[in-house]
């Protein structure tokens, strides 16, 4: 646990006086994705601790560098959790990281994702100036909404020095049925519309995983009513799902990720597929070309990001989308230091 | 035309080609409506208020008003309560109040696309067919549009459990002031690029004009049932908050209303409100049968354990929404009982409440002004409400210096000078001290990002460097008060 965001704020002040370009890096168990940044690395993992944390408030404040490990384990104590299950992908994961990749886990379609759960942050813009934003309540609508800005920007705007988050309280029983589906994402969306207490549901090798959790009662009597095998070791299938352990990640083919609303039909595309957050999150493992991947997203209404594999990461920005982008890129960082391409190539 | 000049008026003439000559208004007492929004103390007439039908009139609205440097006000009914739809003399106001049909509501992806001026409530009046709402219910919710609540990032007495706006939507379809349509989101659970959905909502008509909002709809739950806790000491109130959320419980709302407020919603809505108690709180747990048996049970125990002298449940659907409905009146319930009240919206940590009302009382007797307390207790967003005459010498200064310290109080907690109504221009002031100069000149880079020339909305919402340097604010850093040591009453 060490401050030492002098230090940081020193090293993005000679960076931005100099015009080098830097890739900000906490635990860099996510460097694959997006994509290349070529610049001096700028580590923060140095900055960590928990700065403030009282469970009653539902809401942890903590520098960029904490691992996420130890936040969740710090959570755990107090039986609380952050709501949005974030990926790790290694032990050297931190919340800064989690917070500007935007990821969340199987829970997201139920309780919300890392960006809804962000109250604030601080962060080091491209002026070298340490700023604040939001604050450490629920609501807050004071000032533009910069921390969710930040959220899964890749730190393109700016290094995140410390953020605040919202967290829940655990629920107190959860189990896993597993089922056979024949239309996976009919039944899988369909969960939502019943006063059931699902908080994930996914489809792998052809059986559907619902997770039921709430209070005891609430989740006896969903069990009853759903029927299916009850899941053994059912936190690690959703850990080992959330991680991409699971043996669908294995093969060599790309990975890609098509966000969509949750009961639209399933692209036509040739691969194998994993459908996880209640329909609207697919993941494909094909060698299918990007254009091809975009095209079926985009007939879906949704977008595909190249998880992993050569090529661009992000779906393609439409119409005056690009140059708005590039307008609040410069708004934030006005000579392109903080992580130039890592999003776009264009900034 | 009230006002003259030959650029204002080749506009008028442009506008009133563009749009037809009924759907421009110029004369004053067609204006007058417009004036204000729901903060009626403000009140300004616009050069022209402007009432467009379609998406390609809003374009060419902004486009004719970019070309002639021409400010823009966006407003949708108007209830907004910090002065954000305040128009501006040498502006026009773009009413979006035709824009109000709902568009599409898809019960299999569970959500709806409508135009800004619907009513929030209309919204889940027209997904109750399918066993789904609308979760965001602001007490104005019969009246105010989504458009709005999108500008304002409104809550709700729901919040709590169900989020803000900014969690319930999916997409916009957004008029930037050159007149450009830009789409923002879609019916995928997040979208590629920065997260402009985010940055949009609560932007206070700052960015873009909102013709197109897609929302989220929600299962109604199984089963709602609220609680009703009396309290003879308001400190305890305020403890059992902390305590209900130390339980593991969410409720779907958790209210507070203090003995004043109490006894003005009592006489005003006949809620059945214990009017000797000191405090109330009011206690909404939602979801499966079993679950709300459940929690129902535990929060009864941790009332009485926090010292409450009466738990009250609901015993049937209509004995909830007299609950509920003493409440939501509690406002107009405080009107009845003095000329004018003057409404705070500020939150702070739920650990702080007590200690805050303490301080608050105490602000009370100095300004020698009555104080009605009616907040989201369970997200820390007070509503302090300052009865005053505004016929009364000086008692309006008074008012809202009494505001001002309120304010700070919140900030000097580690929290903010606005929960849920916004800045308008009503708290520009209190910006300068939560915000310092380096903040709120990142805040005009976005603006100027989205708006190059400051036409949308300009003079709301952010205050200039320059007004903060005039108002001579202290910046209160992460709740140290410079001076700490020095007593502030």
């Amino acid at each position: 646990m060490a401050d030492i965001e002098r230090q940081l704020q020193e090293r993005a002040k000679s960076a931005i006086d100099a015009g080098t370009p830097v890739a900000i890096i906490a635990g860099g168990t996510k460097s694959f994705l997006g994509n290349r940044v070529a610049a001096e690395p700028l580590h923060v993992a140095g900055h960590s601790g928990i700065v403030d944390y009282d469970p009653r408030e539902l809401v942890i404040t903590a520098r960029c560098g904490t691992k996420l490990q130890e936040i969740e384990q710090v959570l755990s104590a107090s039986s609380q959790m952050l709501p949005f299950e974030p990926p790790h992908f290694g032990g050297s994961a931190t919340l800064g990281g989690a917070v500007a990749c935007g990821l969340s886990g199987p829970r997201r379609p139920y309780a919300g994702s890392v960006r809804d759960h962000v109250l604030g942050c601080r962060i080091i813009n491209g002026r070298g100036e340490v700023l604040n934003f939001g604050g450490k309540v629920m609501k807050n609508v004071a000032g533009f909404d910069v921390s969710r800005l930040m959220t899964g920007a890749f730190g393109t705007l700016g290094v995140l020095l410390e953020i605040s988050l919202r967290v829940l309280p655990r629920p107190a029983a959860s189990l896993t049925l597993v089922r056979e589906c024949r239309d996976p994402v009919a039944y899988l969306c369909g969960l939502a519309s019943k006063p059931i207490p699902v908080d994930a549901a996914a489809q792998v090798e052809g059986l559907c995983h619902i997770r039921l959790s709430g209070s005891v009662r609430a989740v006896s009597e969903a069990r009853n009513q759903l029927g299916g095998d009850a899941l053994d070791g059912h936190e690690a299938f959703w850990e080992d799902l959330r991680e991409q352990r699971l043996p669908f990640f294995g093969s060599d083919a790309p990975l890609w990720r098509i966000a969509s609303g949750p009961s639209v039909p399933m692209p036509n595309l040739q691969g194998t597929w994993l459908i996880d957050w209640g329909g609207s999150q697919r993941w494909l493992k094909s060698v299918a070309g990007e254009v091809e991947v975009r095209q079926a997203a985009e007939a879906i209404g949704g977008h595909a990001t190249l998880f992993r594999g050569e090529g661009n990461a992000f779906h393609p920005l439409k119409g005056s989308l690009g140059a708005l982008h590039q307008r609040l890129k410069a708004a934030f960082d006005p000579k392109g230091i903080f992580n130039p391409g890592r999003l776009y190539p264009e900034f | 035309m009230q006002f003259g000049g030959s650029g204002r008026e080749s506009l008028i003439l442009a506008l009133r080609a563009m749009l037809g000559e009924e759907s421009v208004l110029t004369e004053k007492e067609e204006l007058a409506p417009f004036e204000c929004d729901g903060l009626s103390v403000y009140r300004k007439l616009p050069m022209a208020v402007l009432l467009p039908s379609t998406v390609e009139e809003v374009q060419g609205i902004l486009r004719l008003c970019s070309d002639h440097g021409v400010p823009v006000v966006a407003r949708g009914a108007g209830t907004g309560l910090s002065g954000g739809a305040l128009p501006l003399n040498d502006g026009v106001l773009l009413s979006l109040s035709r824009f109000d049909r709902i568009i599409d509501i898809d019960p299999e992806q569970r959500t709806a696309t409508v135009q800004p001026g619907v009513r929030n409530l209309a919204i889940s009046e027209a997904a109750a067919p399918h066993g789904l709402y609308y979760a965001p219910d602001p007490s104005s919710q019969i009246a105010c549009t989504i458009g709005g609540n999108v500008a304002e990032n409104s809550g709700g007495v729901h919040c709590l459990k169900y989020g803000l706006t900014v969690h319930n939507l999916l997409a916009l379809k957004v008029v930037t002031m050159e007149g450009e349509l830009v789409e923002i989101g879609s019916g995928a659970p997040d979208s590629q690029g920065y997260d402009l959905l985010a940055l949009m909502t609560g932007s206070e008509g700052l960015l873009g004009v909102i013709v197109e909002v897609t929302v989220k709809l929600l299962a109604r739950p199984e089963r709602a049932q609220v609680l009703l806790a009396a309290f003879d000491d308001v400190r305890h109130a305020a403890e059992a908050v902390g305590a209900v959320i130390s339980a593991g419980i969410i409720p779907a709302g958790l209210e507070m209303m203090d003995n004043l407020a109490i006894r003005a919603a009592e006489d005003f809505a006949h809620a059945g409100y214990p009017v000797e108690a000191e405090a109330i709180l009011l206690c909404e747990l939602d979801g499966t049968n079993a679950e709300v048996s459940e929690h129902v049970m535990k929060v009864r125990e941790v009332m009485q354990h926090a010292g409450a002298t009466e738990v009250r449940t609901a015993r049937d659907e209509e004995e909830r929404r007299m609950f509920w409905k003493g409440r939501k009146s509690a406002f107009p319930a405080v009107g009845r009982i003095s000329p004018d009240y003057y409404c705070m919206d500020g939150t702070i940590p739920r650990r702080n409440l007590p200690e805050v009302l303490e301080r608050i009382a105490s602000l009370s007797k100095k300004y020698g002004l009555r104080v009605a307390n009616v907040f989201h207790a369970g997200d820390g967003n007070l509503h302090p409400l300052i009865l005053f005459d505004a016929n009364g010498e000086g008692e309006l200064d008074r008012t809202e210096a009494f505001g001002q310290e309120i304010l700070s109080l919140c900030i000097e907690m580690g929290g903010t000078i606005t929960g849920e109504h916004g800045v308008g221009v009503e708290k520009l002031d209190s910006m300068c001290l939560q915000f310092n100069p380096a903040e709120l000149a990142q805040f005009h880079a976005i603006k100027s990002a989205f708006d190059q020339e400051g036409l949308l909305n300009p003079g709301k919402a952010v205050p200039t460097l320059h007004r903060c340097a005039e108002f001579g604010a202290l910046h209160v850093h992460e709740g140290n008060l410079p001076h700490a040591h020095l007593e502030r009453f």
